[in-house]
């Protein structure tokens, strides 16, 4: 029988496999996200966690199943989703400045051929202003830390005014401050009903962050609130038998009480 | 040196060809993929000589089409070998533009081997000869106007350049930094990047009959490099690449005539030495520049960082 996805759900994942050179790296995702949550999404390196989001916004072709946002094909619903991917996807050397890459968010409403005007600039820097750092706007981005960078991403995140943000590990290698401004960031789309969709390498900081928890290795192997998937056997199934992590989990599941 | 009108005409479309090739190739260095300029400007070869045995005549929209083709074949073909032969991108379109390049070769030697397309000319152009085939732009009793014919096409490939740069600047850049957001926004940077594959095969047409592939690969990938140690503000590297690209052929031409007088030999080859100049520059830019080897400290190319 096929699983239910009610088109009430921001993002629905139905029967998704995707291989790389014939070999798979995500098996048989059934997946539904719930409106209005901070989702993390935790799994061993290799999981497929990276790929799991860029299925969903058709980065890398799919092998087979189907990816709804609100009950319809991502291709109609590109306005409702922003993307922020890894730091290290993109050249820091490129010749743009901090402001630049913030404008770029605005782009998918400007359309084709348009020209950048005052409208966006301002937009963009209330944008930068809003993560802390407007006064490097017009600053290189080779000229910006790791965690500079990583904020001129959520700005650009911001600036597309999404529904739905996927983001791909924003907390890898920051800052406290950074840290601080990400979370700050996230329960602002939570107060306004966004659903956040978020890889994640962190399990100590899991249960602090997130209210709802994919733990994927290939395979879903729990989602849920992460009150309720957020426990031991659950770990123990999706980074078998690696102990020395597991330890670290240990200490993580009892800061919560569990 | 002996300055003529013809040293003129040779100055002209050697600036006009450095300034088309360098457009383009400021975009192939920021995608770290100069080197696709010197592949696709030896593939296009086939294509020229399909479209000539098809066509039976040079100078064509046949010509161009046909090189265009070649040109974006060289692209998906690297990017085919790339993914399915999992061979490094660098070898992969060391395959497949040598493989190209010798096929073309062995059609022109079988196919127009006595007619005028020859492959020395493809190598290193006729730009001595230019002012031979002139065209009138304008005409009174008093004036009269002409410019070499290939000045008139690799303008237009030139203004073609400017235009579509100016048109899709803002694409252009958003593909060239992030293709992901890109491609959730919408905006296709397969269709941008293979965009941008034609605008190298068609000036690389346009420019190679006249001035040959030396100075296209050179003033593609050379110039922009050059900017690049000078600036890290995109529309300042633009301008800098056209006014070095200018530079190298004015400079290069003037040397040539002059530089081997010096020594006591004959005038050399404009197009070899307008390759050779851009070099230069990017050497003293390299030694002395902003960030030059020579500077006692070397200052940053845009305002220090603040901690």
């Amino acid at each position: 029988m096929r699983p239910e996805h009610p088109p009430e759900f921001p993002l629905a994942i139905h029967d998704l496999t995707v291989a790389y050179h014939r070999k798979p790296v995500l098996w048989d995702i059934e997946l539904n996200v719930p409106q209005g949550t901070l989702a993390g999404i935790v799994g061993p390196n290799g999981a497929g966690k990276s790929t799991l989001l860029k299925a969903c916004l058709d980065l890398i072709p799919k092998t087979s199943g189907e990816v709804l946002i609100y009950g319809k094909p991502y291709e109609d619903q590109r306005d409702l989703i922003a993307y922020v991917p890894q730091r290290e996807s993109v050249d820091w050397d490129f010749p743009v400045s901090a402001l630049d890459v913030v404008v770029m968010g605005t782009y998918r409403k400007l359309g084709w051929f348009k020209r950048v005007g005052k409208a966006q600039r301002q937009r963009a820097r209330e944008a930068l202003e809003q993560v802390g750092i407007g006064h490097l706007a017009d600053r290189q981005i080779s000229q910006l830390s790791g965690g500079q960078q990583q904020r001129v991403f959520l700005a650009r995140a911001l600036v597309q005014d999404a529904e739905i943000y996927f983001m791909d590990e924003p907390f890898a290698a920051v800052d406290a401050a950074t840290e601080q401004a990400i979370i700050e960031l996230l329960q602002n789309f939570n107060a306004k009903g966004k659903t956040v969709l978020c890889v994640h390498h962190d399990l100590a900081t899991v249960s602090r962050y997130f209210d709802h928890l994919v733990l994927l290795n290939m395979r879903i192997v729990a989602s849920g609130p992460t009150s309720e998937t957020f426990t031991r056997e659950n770990l123990h199934k999706t980074y078998g038998g690696k102990l020395n992590l597991l330890d670290d989990v240990a200490e993580a599941l009892k800061n919560v009480g569990r | 040196m002996n300055w003529t009108v013809n040293d003129l005409h040779i100055i002209l479309v050697g600036v006009l060809c450095a300034m088309a090739c360098a457009l383009p190739g400021v975009f192939l260095l920021l995608r770290r993929m100069s080197m696709m300029g010197d592949a696709i400007s030896h593939a296009v070869l086939p294509g020229l000589a399909v479209a000539f045995l098809v066509s039976g005549s040079r100078a064509s929209w046949w010509m161009f089409f046909g090189a265009a083709l070649a040109g974006v074949l060289t692209a998906l073909f690297t990017q085919w070998i790339t993914k399915f032969g999992k061979v490094e991108r660098g070898a992969a379109m060391g395959i497949v533009f040598t493989t190209l390049f010798a096929v073309g070769l062995l059609l022109i030697e079988q196919g127009a081997g006595n007619v005028d397309l020859d492959a020395g000319c493809v190598l290193y152009g006729a730009l001595e000869y230019t002012p031979l085939n002139l065209v009138t732009l304008f005409e009174t009793e008093e004036f009269l106007i002409q410019i070499p014919h290939a000045a008139l096409v690799i303008g237009s490939a030139l203004l073609l350049n400017i235009l579509i740069i100016g048109i899709f600047y803002k694409e252009l850049t958003l593909a060239s930094f992030d293709p992901g957001l890109a491609e959730t926004q919408g905006f296709r940077p397969k269709v941008i990047h293979y965009l941008l594959m034609t605008m190298v095969a068609v000036t690389t047409v346009a420019a190679f009959e006249a001035v040959g592939s030396i100075i296209v690969i050179a003033m593609l990938i050379v110039p922009p490099a050059t900017a690049f140690l000078i600036t890290r503000r995109l529309p300042l590297l633009i301008g800098l690449s056209l006014a070095l690209a200018a530079a190298s052929a004015i400079l290069g031409h003037l040397s040539s005539q002059a530089l081997p007088a010096l020594l006591g030999l004959p005038e050399t080859m404009s197009s070899g030495m307008m390759a050779t100049t851009s070099g230069f520059l990017f050497l003293l830019v390299w030694l002395f520049g902003p960030q030059g080897l020579l500077k006692k400290q070397s200052r940053e190319l845009v305002a220090p960082p603040t901690p």
